[in-house]
């Protein structure tokens, strides 16, 4: 079995009106055993942008201090906030590097991305485990259910969901698929992100 | 004489029948017991079971080749792994209890598979592995077992049916069969069990579970088990030991199918899913689930707020 599955795990983005939303289920497990109901997979870098790290446990930690201190050099160095765009770029490379050693995650990038008019604009992004960028324009998803994910929002999603609507679409598409996979599910988190906050919500799944 | 005529012709409808057969390339002699009261059993048509093999030299290993194992996850033929089930013997009779998921790897293909065969009305097989090996030699045991009851006036006792299923596998050994199953029912000894496997192994015993979930059923189903349970007590221990399996193993799951096994045959007493077992328990109102057993008794785990929202103001 391949170690991209070795602990189970997905995580899903979609691009709402004036809104992003990223999900991911609870797992870990070490194969077939699960383990943790509670294990996040989905951290906050900034106040407008949160990252998700499916994969390997040990790397979901690693990457996570990884790109918190890389993205706290550069708060330092820059002397402002990180925006979505920057962040994603920063993902990309920092796999790069592990060119022919990779970590073994498929992060998601979700956030605001603040735009020279003023305004905010919805942002999302993904890279396979060596850092190549994917922007897509309505969703995008990683982990173990990552095809049950596809094939479920691909009829769920529409443009434009209001907030409300989007937490709904995002919450049943990885409910949904991650019934159909072994490795994902056992409670699920959502985060909502607008422009000026973020609401964030336990699921109550199936423990099976 | 007419008939060897006949079949050896030039001339006439054999002759065309089979001229025809030659140009279609249809070459199947299936006989008209296909179509009787052993439909779907065709290859008994000859009194015995026979299977047309690959023609190569070597046709087990042929079958291997494209059949499921961990060295090649890609190939063709893919045989249901993950199970979880059990049987146990008590004062009140069997217990069977089984789960009903079904996966082809991490796929979950299946969410509602039965995985108990009933044999006949005193009979119970249980399904673990190829999951058409079992259901199709267990149906076949079943038409031996009636066979045997025509023959003697008497029904077969649980020991002879595991038995003639044990030999029947046996005889098949190294070609690929997989199962593993528990026969289990009532006979003019009692409450029986017993465990048979594609192996050829064939044990007795008052208490089994077979599966990738095996392991977190036996958990449960030692540590509640004795001889005088209820048969209440006997079958909440079947349903929570399934649960506990299909909670852990990423294999198990969906739904708990429970049966009862008492002196006038098998009972079907339920199905339940496992989800709502962690959450409501099989009354509405005691969760299986760890969170509820430990939720409010001490510090470390306070109880769940009553709104599960946590709005965070950015």
């Amino acid at each position: 079995m391949s170690i991209m599955q070795y602990n189970g795990g997905s995580v899903i983005a979609m691009v709402g009106k004036d809104c992003v939303a990223i999900a991911s289920d609870l797992r870990l497990g070490v194969q077939s055993l699960s383990i943790s109901a509670n294990y996040q997979k989905i951290f906050p870098i900034t106040d407008r942008i949160y990252v998700g790290l499916p994969g390997l446990g040990t790397d979901v930690t690693t990457l996570h201090e990884q790109f918190r201190y890389r993205v706290n050099m550069y708060t330092i160095k820059e002397e402002r906030e990180i925006e979505p765009q920057t962040f994603a770029q920063l993902v990309s490379s920092t796999l790069y590097e592990r060119r022919f050693g990779p970590y073994f995650i498929e992060p998601v990038v979700a956030g605001m991305q603040k735009l020279p008019t003023g305004g905010f604009a919805p942002f999302i992004a993904a890279t396979d485990l060596i850092g190549c960028l994917n922007f897509a324009k309505d969703f995008v998803v990683a982990g173990t259910a990552s095809e049950k994910l596809f094939g479920v929002a691909e009829g769920l999603w529409e443009p434009d969901l209001e907030a409300e609507d989007l937490f709904e679409t995002i919450s049943q598409t990885l409910l949904n698929a991650v019934d159909r996979d072994a490795f994902s599910g056992w409670g699920a988190v959502v985060h909502v992100i607008t422009k000026d906050k973020v609401v964030t919500r336990t699921l109550k799944g199936r423990m099976d | 004489m007419n008939s060897l005529v006949n079949r050896f012709s030039t001339t006439g409808y054999a002759a065309e029948l089979r001229k025809a057969k030659e140009v279609l390339g249809e070459d199947d002699e299936g006989s008209d017991a296909m179509w009787g009261s052993q439909a779907g059993f065709g290859t008994l048509a000859k009194g015995v079971p026979t299977f047309s093999v690959p023609a190569v030299a070597d046709p087990a290993s042929f079958l291997r080749l494209h059949t499921d194992d961990h060295a090649d996850p890609s190939c063709r033929i893919k045989i249901k792994h993950g199970t979880t089930t059990l049987a146990f013997r008590f004062q009140g009779g069997v217990i069977v209890a089984v789960d009903s998921r079904a996966t082809a790897g991490s796929y979950v293909a299946s969410g509602t598979v039965k995985k108990v065969i009933e044999i006949n009305p005193y009979l119970l097989g249980t399904m673990a592995g190829g999951a058409a090996d079992c259901q199709y030699w267990e149906t076949y045991l079943g038409i031996q077992c009636r066979m045997h009851e025509l023959r003697n006036r008497e029904r077969i006792s649980v020991a002879a049916a595991s038995k003639y299923l044990s030999n029947l596998v046996y005889s098949y050994k190294g070609m690929g069969l997989s199962m593993g199953t528990m026969i289990c029912g009532w006979d003019k000894t009692g409450p029986q069990v017993f465990y048979v496997d594609s192996d050829g192994t064939r044990l007795k015993g008052d208490l089994f579970s077979v599966g990738s979930g095996s392991t977190f059923a036996y958990g449960v189903l030692d540590q509640g088990y004795r001889w005088d349970l209820t048969d209440e007590e006997a079958q909440e221990l079947g349903r929570r030991s399934i649960y506990a399996a299909g909670h852990r193993d990423a294999f198990s799951g969906n739904t708990i199918n429970l049966y009862h096994v008492k002196e006038d045959g098998w009972k079907f007493i339920g199905n339940y899913d496992v989800s709502k077992m962690h959450y409501d328990g099989p009354n509405g109102n005691d969760g299986y689930g760890y969170d509820l057993r430990v939720a409010g008794r001490s510090s470390a785990n306070p109880p769940a707020p009553a709104a599960a929202d946590i709005a965070v103001e950015a």
